[in-house]
C-alpha cells in the first residue's frame, strides 16, 4: 500500500497535526507498514454481514431531563491555558475593520 | 512483619483485627516507593500527604468500629482515571500539567470504599503501546529484569504491584493493556466484560473497546478490587445495568463439567517450547480440578489484529480531536493564528505513536476509504464476535497464552510499530467481542514470568476468577516475587 506525499499531507491537515519535513519519509514508511496489515481483510467474505459498531448492541439510554450539575464555569476553565473574563482566549479569528 | 508481602485479603483482615493500622501499611508502601520506584519508574505522581491523611481517617473508622468496606487498603490508580484536583496526565505531554476538575466514577468508588490512593501510575501515552516506552514521563522497567519492558499500556500498574509498592492497582485494557503487562510482570490482571466498569472520567482512547479493570497479585485480590469498582453508572451511556452480585463470591466452590476450549488457531502460531510446556502443565492442573479440554476453532481470529488497527485508531482520531490547546492541556508558544495553534499544539503535545494512530484513524475514516477500511473492519469484527458466540455454545472458557513470549528488552520493538502490535495478538479478540478475560501467571523462563489467558462468556467474570483462584490454590507461580533491593 503506497501513500503519496500529497495524501499524507491531506490526512495530517484533516487531523490538524503539523508534520516536520524531516519526518515525512519515515512517517510515510511506518504508516504504509500499518496499512499493509489491512490487506488480509480483503479475503474475508462479509456478504450479508452487518457491521458491528459496538460490543453491547443495546439501545442508547436517555437520562431524565433534570439539572444534576449547576454552573461550574470557573472550575472547568481552571485547567485552560488562557482565559479572560470567563472566556477561552484564542488567536484573533475575525479581521479588524479597517 | 513485612506488610507488603501480605495479600490484599490478609491486609484487610489484619486491619479489621487491629493487628496493624492503615497508617502502618500506607507508610510502609510509601517508604518502599521512595526506595524502589526510582529503579522502575512506575509512578507519575505519588500522593504522600493525601495517602497518609486518608489512612489516618480509615484508622479512626476502624477504632470506632465503623470501617468502610475496603477501608485503609493502599492501592495505586492508573493515570488515565481523572482524579479531582490531582494531576491526571495519561502519560502525555499534552496533559502534563492537567489537574482534573472532576473525578472518574472508578476513582469515586475507590474513595467511597475507603481505599487509600498512593498515587497515579505510569503508562504508555494515551494507553497506546505495549511496552510502556511511549510515556512522556519516561520508560517503566520490569521489576523482574530492569533491562526489560513491563508491557503496556498499564505497565506502571503492573510493575508497581509486582514490586510490592501497592496492594493492587486499577488499570485499563483496550487491546490487552491489562493482561499483557500483568503477564510480563507475573501478576493477575482481569479485563471485565465491556460495560461492567464505568468509563466516566476514564480518558478515552477507543470508546467501543476501552474497559477498566484491575491488576493484583492473585485472582482473589483481583476479585475484591474488581467488585469495588464495578457497577452501573448513569453517567456512562454504555454502562451495563446488571447486578454486580457474585463477583468474588464462592471462589472455592467446585466446578462440575467445566469445558475449556483450546482454539487451534492460537496454537498454530510459532510459540516457544517453554510457553507451550507451561500451558500443558496448566491444563493438567485444570484436569485435576475436574475440567475437560475441547479443541475448538475461531476461523476468523486472524482478522483480529487488522480489525483492531482500523477500529481503534478510527475511534482514537475522533476522541483525541478534543486536544486543541484551547480548553485544557498543552498549548504551543506564540501561535500566529488559530490553525497554527491547533497544528503545532498537536504536533508538539502528542508523541510519535499517538500521532501515527491518529493519522491512520483519520485515513480510514476519510472520504473514499471509509467503506474499504472502516466499514469492512466493522463487518469483520462481527465475524470474530460470531466465532466466539459459536464456540461459547460448546465450552465455558477459552484458554490461550496471554502473550507470544516473556518480557522483551527495552528498545527491541520500537523501530517497527507493527512488530510491537503483535504483542497483543492473543488479547485483542476479547476486546473486539467485549468479552471478559483474565491473565494468570503460569510459569517462568530465565527468570521472567509467563502468563496464560482465560476468556469467558459475557458477564461471566466470576467463573474466570473462580477458575483462576483454584488454579492458584495448586500452583504457586503467583506467589513468586522479584528481588528488588
Amino acid at each position: 500500500m503506497d501513500l503519496t506525499d500529497k495524501e499524507l499531507e491531506e490526512i495530517a491537515y484533516l487531523a490538524r497535526i503539523n508534520i516536520h519535513e524531516d519526518k515525512m519519509q519515515s512517517l510515510k514508511n511506518e504508516l504504509e507498514a500499518i496499512l499493509n496489515l489491512f490487506k488480509v481483510l480483503n479475503d474475508a467474505n462479509t456478504t450479508d454481514v452487518e457491521p458491528m459498531s459496538h460490543p453491547a448492541n443495546v439501545f442508547q439510554p436517555l437520562r431524565k431531563d433534570e439539572v444534576t450539575e449547576t454552573d461550574e464555569r470557573e472550575a472547568l476553565q481552571e485547567p485552560a491555558p488562557l482565559t479572560k473574563s470567563g472566556l477561552f482566549l484564542v488567536p484573533q479569528v475575525i479581521d479588524e475593520e479597517s | 512483619m513485612e506488610l507488603h508481602k501480605l495479600s490484599l485479603k490478609e491486609q484487610l483482615q489484619g486491619l479489621r483485627e487491629l493487628s496493624f493500622s492503615s497508617q502502618d501499611l500506607t507508610s510502609n508502601y510509601l517508604n518502599r516507593i521512595k526506595k524502589i520506584d526510582p529503579k522502575i519508574n512506575s509512578f507519575i505522581t505519588v500522593l504522600e500527604e493525601d495517602a497518609m491523611h486518608q489512612a489516618e481517617i480509615a484508622d479512626k473508622r476502624y477504632k470506632s468500629g465503623n470501617p468502610l468496606k475496603l477501608d485503609g487498603i493502599p492501592i495505586a490508580q492508573k493515570d488515565i482515571f481523572c482524579t479531582k484536583g490531582v494531576l491526571t496526565t495519561c502519560g502525555s505531554k499534552m496533559l502534563h500539567s492537567f489537574k482534573s476538575p472532576y473525578s472518574s466514577t472508578v476513582s469515586e468508588k475507590i474513595e467511597k470504599m475507603g481505599l487509600v490512593s498512593l498515587g497515579k501510575t505510569n503508562m504508555d501515552e494515551f494507553a497506546m503501546g505495549s511496552s510502556n516506552e511511549t510515556s512522556y514521563f519516561g520508560k517503566v522497567n520490569n521489576p523482574w529484569n530492569l533491562e526489560c519492558v513491563p508491557g503496556g499500556s498499564s505497565g506502571g500498574s503492573a510493575s508497581c504491584v509486582a514490586a510490592g509498592l501497592a496492594s493492587a492497582a486499577t488499570a485499563t485494557d483496550t487491546g490487552g493493556s491489562i493482561r499483557q503487562p500483568a503477564s510480563l510482570c507475573g501478576m493477575t490482571g482481569i479485563k471485565p466484560t465491556y460495560g461492567r466498569v464505568s468509563r466516566f472520567g476514564m480518558i478515552a482512547f477507543a470508546s467501543s473497546l476501552d474497559q477498566g479493570g484491575v491488576i493484583a497479585r492473585s485472582a482473589e485480590d483481583a476479585a475484591i478490587l474488581l467488585q469495588a469498582i464495578s457497577g452501573y453508572d448513569p453517567k456512562d451511556s454504555t454502562s451495563l445495568d446488571v447486578s454486580q452480585e457474585g463477583i468474588g463470591e464462592n471462589l472455592e466452590s467446585k466446578f462440575k463439567g467445566l469445558k475449556i476450549g483450546l482454539p487451534k488457531e492460537f496454537f498454530e502460531k510459532d510459540l516457544p517450547d517453554y510457553l507451550i510446556k507451561s500451558l500443558k502443565e496448566a491444563q493438567k492442573v485444570f484436569i485435576n480440578l475436574g475440567a475437560e479440554f475441547v479443541d475448538v476453532s475461531l476461523p476468523n481470529i486472524n482478522l483480529s489484529l487488522p480489525v483492531y488497527y482500523i477500529v481503534a485508531p478510527a475511534e482514537c482520531s475522533a476522541n483525541l480531536s478534543r486536544y486543541d490547546g484551547v480548553r485544557y492541556g498543552y498549548r504551543c508558544e506564540n501561535p500566529k493564528d488559530l490553525e497554527d495553534l491547533y497544528m503545532r499544539t498537536r504536533e508538539e503535545g502528542f508523541g510519535d505513536e499517538v500521532k501515527r494512530r491518529i493519522l491512520i484513524g483519520t485515513y480510514v475514516l476519510s472520504a473514499g476509504y471509509y467503506d474499504a477500511y472502516y466499514l469492512k473492519a466493522q463487518k469483520c469484527r462481527q465475524l470474530i464476535a460470531n466465532d466466539f458466540n459459536k464456540v461459547f455454545s460448546e465450552v465455558d472458557l477459552i484458554m490461550s497464552p496471554s502473550t507470544p513470549d516473556t518480557a522483551f528488552k527495552k528498545g527491541e520493538k520500537l523501530k517497527d510499530p507493527t512488530e510491537m502490535y503483535l504483542q497483543d495478538i492473543f488479547t485483542i479478540p476479547a476486546n473486539l467481542a467485549g468479552l471478559p478475560a483474565i491473565s494468570v501467571p503460569c510459569g517462568f523462563e530465565k527468570g521472567l514470568p509467563l502468563g496464560m489467558q482465560l476468556i469467558g462468556k459475557s458477564l461471566d467474570e466470576n467463573l474466570l476468577l473462580k477458575v483462576a483462584h483454584q488454579f492458584q490454590g495448586i500452583t504457586k507461580w503467583h506467589e513468586e516475587r522479584p528481588e528488588l533491593k
